[in-house]
């Protein structure tokens, strides 16, 4: 492990006093050339140089995206600096860095949407706080929009709703505009339109994967459990992020969806073509890009024939899946209207165990105490379930329909309060492991109280990135990677599938 | 008629086509701007009514901000509650008394509330412009022109109170002057100083209005994240250009 200053974790939460500066040098690298391009964005000589006329080019983006964006116009005017939201980002409370309170992190491009786009701007720029578009803006903006996991804590608090997560998205995609685009997203889009999923692995990769994951599952419980893959007439197609397939803990959580679908009896399969749940593309702010990722589950579903598409355990994908499938990849008239459109496998788990054809055996997890973490982009931007709020309760009740011991972390730390990982929004990153670190504080403050007071050794969570982020920070924190786990998983340890006992037992016997 | 009240009748005229029509101007700009994207800020309601509730938790109770800082949201209140109270109280300057709704206005309640709601004023922007300067966090983020705004409103109330309780003005000349302008027969303006301050700072405020962050008012009805209805996967919703985006490569037919 790196050597990194790690914040104290509290008994009670403890807000800081500003320091300035604490976090400028935090800049995660820029995309060069070559991932320039490949995403359409222009280039220079040497990454993090700004293209010729880059000012006149950004205040023209700013002024486009204020057309088409009622969000950034109506967020630029009306936000009264009353501070609500001063304490509530992860990152700040990490950091101390005031260019991290949510306001200030807007202010950013606000100070210029002022100088340029306002009355009071123009004519008294220090009365109001605007200021000129310099290189200097430019490197604070690129340094501090990259701070931010665009998890909207902050717009749950802010009285006029005011989300930095836009104004996050619209500076990143006008920044890699001119020239400043970040490494880490830009190199992966690509990979995704050219070959399906965040990390590039090549379809006969993924089909070796899964026939070893195959084999694997059969040679644990004994029963040939399918993990299928580009299956013509399939009824249901999951798309699930790519770290499934190989990192863990996400592949217990695959297998975990593998053994439901089993067990439920439905037919299914995954697509070579979108073998990605993840879109980086609403991190960068890109809409274009976004819907060309979301477009391959469009074609994959009408090539391979499905009714249905659910979705795995991922938090911006479901986010992106939930609110902008329909938007960017429909109309979905092809697929069964009797189901959603998309659907979350927490749903379709759920309604199993409500219809009471899972088999399951609870004290396959007697060995954890369980807690949940909920994903930003579940919490505060999606749904999960039919009412208001089932985002929090669905996944819960999935937990303890399959765990024996479970507790909530502190109540100010969950559902719509729930603080990011660390890690979210397009920062996952090893460029950006001291943000990562911690912006993680508040969350593992909450997770060390809950178990000192409760005895909760394992936290789970229904987030790739979550899941990614936790592994790595869980030992700057004390604690060990193994205590984040999938929610499927919790699911695979418990579910009993058919013949599976039988096995068991004549493999007791042969051993 | 005194130059002073035909300077004070133009002020109020341009003061208020300022007003109006800058305000207009810019709800017409935040409706003219498409939501391309669904993004209510979950969990949302699942229906209008249900967005109705919404507004009302936070237009009335300040719901959010009483989740975020009890402080901010006592002052706040405060502030808000009283400004109400004392538009209240004022209609009977506006008011002919042969109106069916001057029995709703000049009574008991209303009026005396109203003078309560200028003490409470007062107290609830001192608290707020305490916190700007108090604590950290809020003076960071403040330029001069929040603190301001908030002595201008403080200037407003505090000239209000005098003319209640110090320097009273003749209240049936400056009514006179206030129908006036409604009826367009102007008459003289009481040429009292502290009525004047407090004239003066209500029509810079309305001069204001529609470039500074007092938009907050109409703005916060025009906050996707707060008014869209959460119902993405049951109704598509598409903005214009990005059905023009549909129709340029037909990808989604």
């Amino acid at each position: 492990m790196a050597d990194y200053e790690i914040p104290e974790t509290r008994e009670f939460p403890i807000i800081p006093s500003i320091m300035e500066g604490a976090m400028a040098h935090s800049t995660p690298f820029v995309a060069g050339e070559e991932f320039q391009s490949d995403m359409g964005f222009p280039f220079t000589e040497e990454p993090g140089q700004l293209i010729d006329g880059w000012k006149e080019r950004f205040l023209e983006l700013m002024e486009e995206k204020l057309s088409k964006y009622r969000s950034l116009q109506v967020f630029m005017d009306i936000c009264v600096k009353c501070g609500a939201c001063t304490d509530k980002c992860h990152y700040f409370i990490g950091t101390a860095d005031p260019k991290n309170m949510p306001v200030a992190r807007q202010d950013l491009l606000r100070q210029v949407y002022r100088r340029y786009f306002t009355f009071a701007g123009k004519r008294f720029p220090k009365l109001v706080g605007a200021v000129d578009l310099t290189e200097d803006v430019i490197k604070d903006m690129y340094s501090y929009y990259h701070q931010c996991s665009e998890c909207r804590r902050c717009a749950v608090f802010c009285p006029f709703g005011i989300d930095t997560a836009e104004v996050t998205m619209a500076a990143r995609d006008m920044l890699a505009q001119i020239g400043m685009g970040q490494k880490y997203s830009n190199q992966i889009i690509p990979k995704v339109h050219k070959i399906g999923n965040n990390l590039g692995l090549p379809e006969p990769a993924l089909v070796d994967t899964l026939e070893g994951l195959e084999e694997e599952v059969e040679d644990d419980i004994g029963v040939k459990v399918r993990f299928p893959l580009d299956e013509k007439g399939a009824e249901i197609l999951l798309v699930t992020p790519s770290a499934d397939f190989f990192a863990e803990p996400h592949i217990d959580g695959l297998i975990g969806y593998g053994k439901v679908f089993h067990a439920a009896g439905v037919t299914w399969t995954m697509s070579s073509k979108a073998s990605e749940a993840a879109n980086f593309g609403l991190f960068i702010g890109s809409y274009e890009h976004m819907r060309q990722i979301s477009l391959r589950i469009r074609d994959a579903a009408k090539e391979l024939g499905v009714k249905r598409i659910i979705f795995g355990e991922c938090g911006h994908a479901w986010r992106v899946a939930y609110n902008h499938l329909n938007t960017l990849a429909g109309p979905w008239d092809f697929l069964d209207q009797n189901y959603p459109i998309p659907q979350h496998i927490l749903e379709f788990t759920k309604d199993c165990l409500d219809r009471n054809i899972l088999n399951i055996d609870k004290s396959e997890n007697d060995h954890m105490t369980l807690t949940f973490h909920d994903s930003c982009n579940i919490a505060r931007a999606s749904r999960i379930g039919d009412t208001p709020g089932s985002q929090f309760t669905t996944p819960r009740q999935v937990i303890q329909a399959v765990c024996n011991n479970y507790h909530d972390m502190s109540q100010d730390t969950i559902h719509d309060q729930t603080f990011c990982c660390g890690g979210g929004g397009g920062l996952l990153t090893d460029d950006l492991m001291e943000l990562r670190i911690k912006g993680a504080q508040p969350r593992m403050e909450a997770l060390k109280n809950v178990s000192k007071d409760h005895g909760v050794t394992h936290m789970a969570a229904i987030c790739a990135i979550c899941k990614s982020q936790f592994t790595k920070v869980l030992p700057y924190y004390g604690m060990t990677m193994d205590q984040i786990v999938s929610v499927h998983q919790l699911v695979s340890n418990a579910i009993i599938l058919e013949g599976q006992g039988e096995e068991a037992e004549d493999s007791d016997e042969a051993a | 008629m005194s130059a002073l009240s035909i300077l004070y009748v133009i002020l109020f005229y341009v003061a208020m086509i300022t007003l109006v029509a800058g305000i207009t101007n810019k709800v017409l700009q935040y409706k003219r701007v498409p939501a391309p994207l669904k993004i209510a800020v979950t969990p949302a309601p699942l229906t209008r009514s249900g967005v109705a509730y919404r507004f009302f938790t936070e237009v009335v109770l300040f719901n959010s901000l009483f989740r975020a800082t009890k402080w901010t949201w006592i002052f706040s209140f405060l502030f808000h509650a009283s400004l109400l109270l004392a538009f209240f109280r004022h209609l009977r300057y506006v008011i002919s008394p042969d109106s069916f709704i001057w029995p709703l206005v000049d009574n008991m309640v209303v009026q005396s509330f109203g003078h309560y709601a200028g003490f409470a004023m007062v107290v609830g922007l001192l608290g707020l412009l305490a916190r700007r300067i108090f604590v950290d966090r809020v003076r960071y983020i403040s330029s001069p022109s929040d603190y301001l705004m908030l002595l201008l409103i403080l200037g407003i109330a505090g000239t209000g109170l005098s003319i209640v309780y110090v320097a009273h003005t003749d209240i049936v000349q400056l009514k006179q002057f206030i129908m006036g302008l409604f009826l367009f027969d102007w008459q003289n303006l009481p040429a009292d100083p502290v009525l004047l301050a407090h004239l003066t700072m209500v029509l810079l405020l309305a001069f204001i209005f529609p470039i500074s962050k007092l938009l907050h008012a109409p703005g916060l009805f025009m906050s996707p994240t707060r008014y869209q209805i959460d119902n993405p996967r049951e109704q598509r919703h598409l903005s214009p250009w990005g059905a023009e985006l549909e129709a340029k490569d037909g990808r989604n037919a």
